[in-house]
């Protein structure tokens, strides 16, 4: 309870598993702010649920999670982006949906409503529609300088979103984002869910993390509701979470390259991508194995001939991989590209809790899966790897150095897989609420869950890792040329949809 | 790299035999495809992704298409990027009302003629996220949809029967055969 010490708060919430969540009022909230402002600890999530506000907090050192829950008067509360830049975007977003204002916000434009919703503050005291009004962008002047906006439809096979680049000949002074596009209400359609649509939504945040979305849902539902999950479900958890940092690294690595122009490592990764996608239908029947991690355990046994066919993955990639990292080691002119490309200063990864590679090769060490050592990851041996440059070639190093990883805790996971149930049953008539934290091939994915007194979902919030990784390209590619902006945004490869919700 | 290169000649091609086009998305296409249209399209097509609203697990197996597995373009089907180059535009997800207009705009900027493939679960009506106050709905409640590929996501399998549907189509003799 450490993190809480510093906090002035009321009552903690009885039903809140399995970190504390506590009842602040101003001034609890305002000591949260200043243990933000101050570095003492990271934001990990601040969403609405009307009338109330919450704040994820974690302390780096010790690893204490807690939720602070602050009831706004007249639908406002203290801005926390005044003082913490990281929760700007979040706080604009939580206007738009539950109508609830941060005083003192450094940046009052709407966010995520675009002005073409027939409502306004859907998840709040509904009003009518925003009429739709220009965007201003922020200001970048003097002599020479030019903007090119892109997007929300990008010149490939991509999300929408849309960048307002501003340039002084091939230089940029500054990037804008404009995200939003792929807004679906997901939130909004939680609500009154049973747990079996909620997960199947949940798992469709952001499909290229369906497998890590699905695995923290099941954490929030399973501590809301104490239910204890097989051993050996845990483990098939771990080998879903596992093949799919897998084919994810194997596809940004390619694609990464592919950016610079370098499409042979393109076309021999997206081999190693696919055998793992077709490894992974053997298993489990799904090429991304959606739906198959459920509250409660797995829904479906790991098929006899799909652990023969990852043993096979392994070895070919034993065998093909470390060529290719040397093959991307050696070509001096894609070096040329990724080398003290795009950086992002320790002090910002930090500052913004970066998550996954983002914040691995800019020197922050957090890993959900060590952190939190959840099952059965407490019972694996594995390393995180951590880089100083921070640049678009750190980026793909820890990307490499998790692939060794993942190879190393399949191999573990098929070894040590125990007998036994695959799924617990669940069921709640009772008011409670989860916190859980998966680590995605991009970073850690927060879902907060409240549970009503008849089983089905009363709030569900969903945070991906992108919130914090956003803002740094912007800040990473300024001072780089126009033309590197695609290799610097492959390296970060945000997701768009798992943002929008 | 050299290494890599030679044991890419010495080991033969990895690319699958083209599937059979799916019957269904034949039966569909003699419905909705002008023919005229299709003789003036040929066998060679090219093909505009636009993401309306996916989770993007729809946009991994688009891209699986272009692996040495697959490899869409010795069927002459190929990726551009503008719509203005396009013949077909092939649409993911649920279209949000954010990307409505968006959608509308490209569809608008493609040359007639064209055909709109809509991929995935969501884009027949919205699927999992029809009802929500940012959906639009399906594909077909904003742009004339020509062919449904369904699934969630669809396998590049389904995905390339759904397509190689669409080549037969564009040739007449073919799709009158098949569609009896």
């Amino acid at each position: 309870m450490a993190l809480l010490d510093g906090i002035t708060h009321s009552e903690t919430v009885k039903a809140h598993r399995p970190w504390p969540r506590v009842i602040v009022a101003d001034d609890g909230w305002r000591q949260a702010i200043d243990l933000l402002a101050d570095g003492h600890c990271s934001l990990l999530g601040l969403w609405g649920d009307a009338p109330e506000v919450h704040m994820a907090l974690l302390d780096e050192t010790s690893g204490d999670v807690a939720v602070i829950s602050l009831s706004c008067k007249a639908g406002r509360y203290p801005s926390v982006a005044a003082r913490h830049p990281p929760a700007i975007r979040l706080e604009r977003a939580i206007c738009d949906l539950f109508g609830l204002k941060a005083v003192d916000t450094p940046d009052p434009r709407p966010w995520l409503d675009l002005g073409f919703w027939n409502v306004r503050h859907p998840l709040g005291n509904k009003g009518p529609a925003r009429k739709p009004t220009p965007y201003k962008f922020l200001p970048a002047e003097g002599e020479g300088l030019h903007q090119i906006p892109v997007g929300p439809v990008h010149a490939g096979i991509i999300e929408p979103g849309h960048f307002r680049f501003t340039a002084n000949g091939e230089h940029v002074v500054r990037l804008e984002q404009r995200l939003g596009w792929v807004h679906k209400g997901i939130e909004s359609l939680m609500n009154g869910a049973t747990l079996v649509e909620a997960a199947k939504l949940a798992s469709r945040a952001s499909g290229d993390s369906t497998v890590a979305y699905a695995y923290a849902f099941a954490q929030a539902a399973e501590a809301a509701m104490q239910v204890k999950v097989p051993t050996r479900a845990a483990y098939l958890r771990a080998l879903m979470a596992e093949l799919e940092r897998l084919a994810n690294h194997f596809g940004d690595i390619g694609a990464i390259c592919n950016d610079a122009s370098f499409s042979l490592m393109y076309a021999q990764c997206g081999i190693l991508r696919e055998r793992t996608l077709r490894a992974a239908d053997a298993c489990f029947g799904h090429r991304l194995m959606m739906d198959i991690i459920v509250p409660g355990g797995v829904s479906r046994e790991l098929a006899p001939e799909g652990a023969a066919q990852v043993k096979d993955l392994l070895g070919e990639v034993r065998h093909v991989f470390p060529r290719l990292i040397e093959l991307y080691d050696n070509t001096a002119s894609l070096q040329d590209r990724t080398v003290t490309t795009g950086i992002v200063t320790q002090e910002l990864a930090r500052q913004f809790g970066a998550g996954g590679y983002v914040g691995r090769a800019s020197r922050r060490a957090f890993d959900a899966r060590r952190v939190f050592a959840y099952a059965p990851y407490d019972r694996l041996s594995f390393e995180v790897p951590v880089l100083d440059a921070g640049d678009v070639n750190a980026r793909v190093w820890i990307r490499i150095r998790e692939v060794e990883q993942s190879l190393s805790l399949i191999e573990q996971i098929l070894n040590a897989l125990p007998k036994g149930e695959i799924k617990t049953a669940t069921g709640n008539n009772k008011v409670c609420e989860g916190l859980g934290l998966a680590e995605a091939f991009r970073g850690d994915v927060l879902v907060w869950l409240k549970l009503d007194n008849k089983g089905c979902v009363a709030r569900c919030h969903l945070r991906d890792a992108s919130w914090f990784q956003w803002p740094l390209l912007e800040a990473a590619i300024e001072g780089n040329i126009v033309a590197d902006f695609p290799l610097c945004n492959k390296s970060f490869n945000c997701s768009y949809s798992g943002h929008d919700l | 790299m050299r290494k890599t290169l030679l044991e890419s000649l010495t080991h033969g091609p990895l690319t699958e035999p083209a599937p059979a086009p799916d019957e269904a998305a034949l039966a569909e296409l003699a419905k909705t495809v002008d023919r005229t249209a299709r003789a003036r399209l040929g066998r060679s097509l090219s093909i505009r992704q636009i993401d309306a609203g996916s989770c993007n697990g729809c946009e991994l197996e688009i891209h699986a298409l272009n692996n040495a597995f697959y490899d869409l373009e010795r069927l002459g089907l190929r990726f551009v990027a503008s719509p203005r180059h396009a013949d077909v535009l092939m649409v993911t997800g649920p279209v949000t009302k954010n990307m409505r207009e968006a959608l509308l705009r490209t569809y608008n900027a493609t040359p007639d003629p064209k055909w709109v493939v809509a991929v995935g679960a969501c884009a027949v009506d919205g699927g999992i996220f029809g009802g929500s106050y940012a959906v639009a709905g399906g594909v077909r409640d904003v742009v004339p949809v020509d062919l449904h590929i369904r699934g969630c996501p669809p396998s590049p399998g389904e995905l390339l029967k759904g397509l190689m549907a669409l080549l037969d189509g564009a040739n007449g003799a073919t799709l009158t055969s098949k569609a009896g």
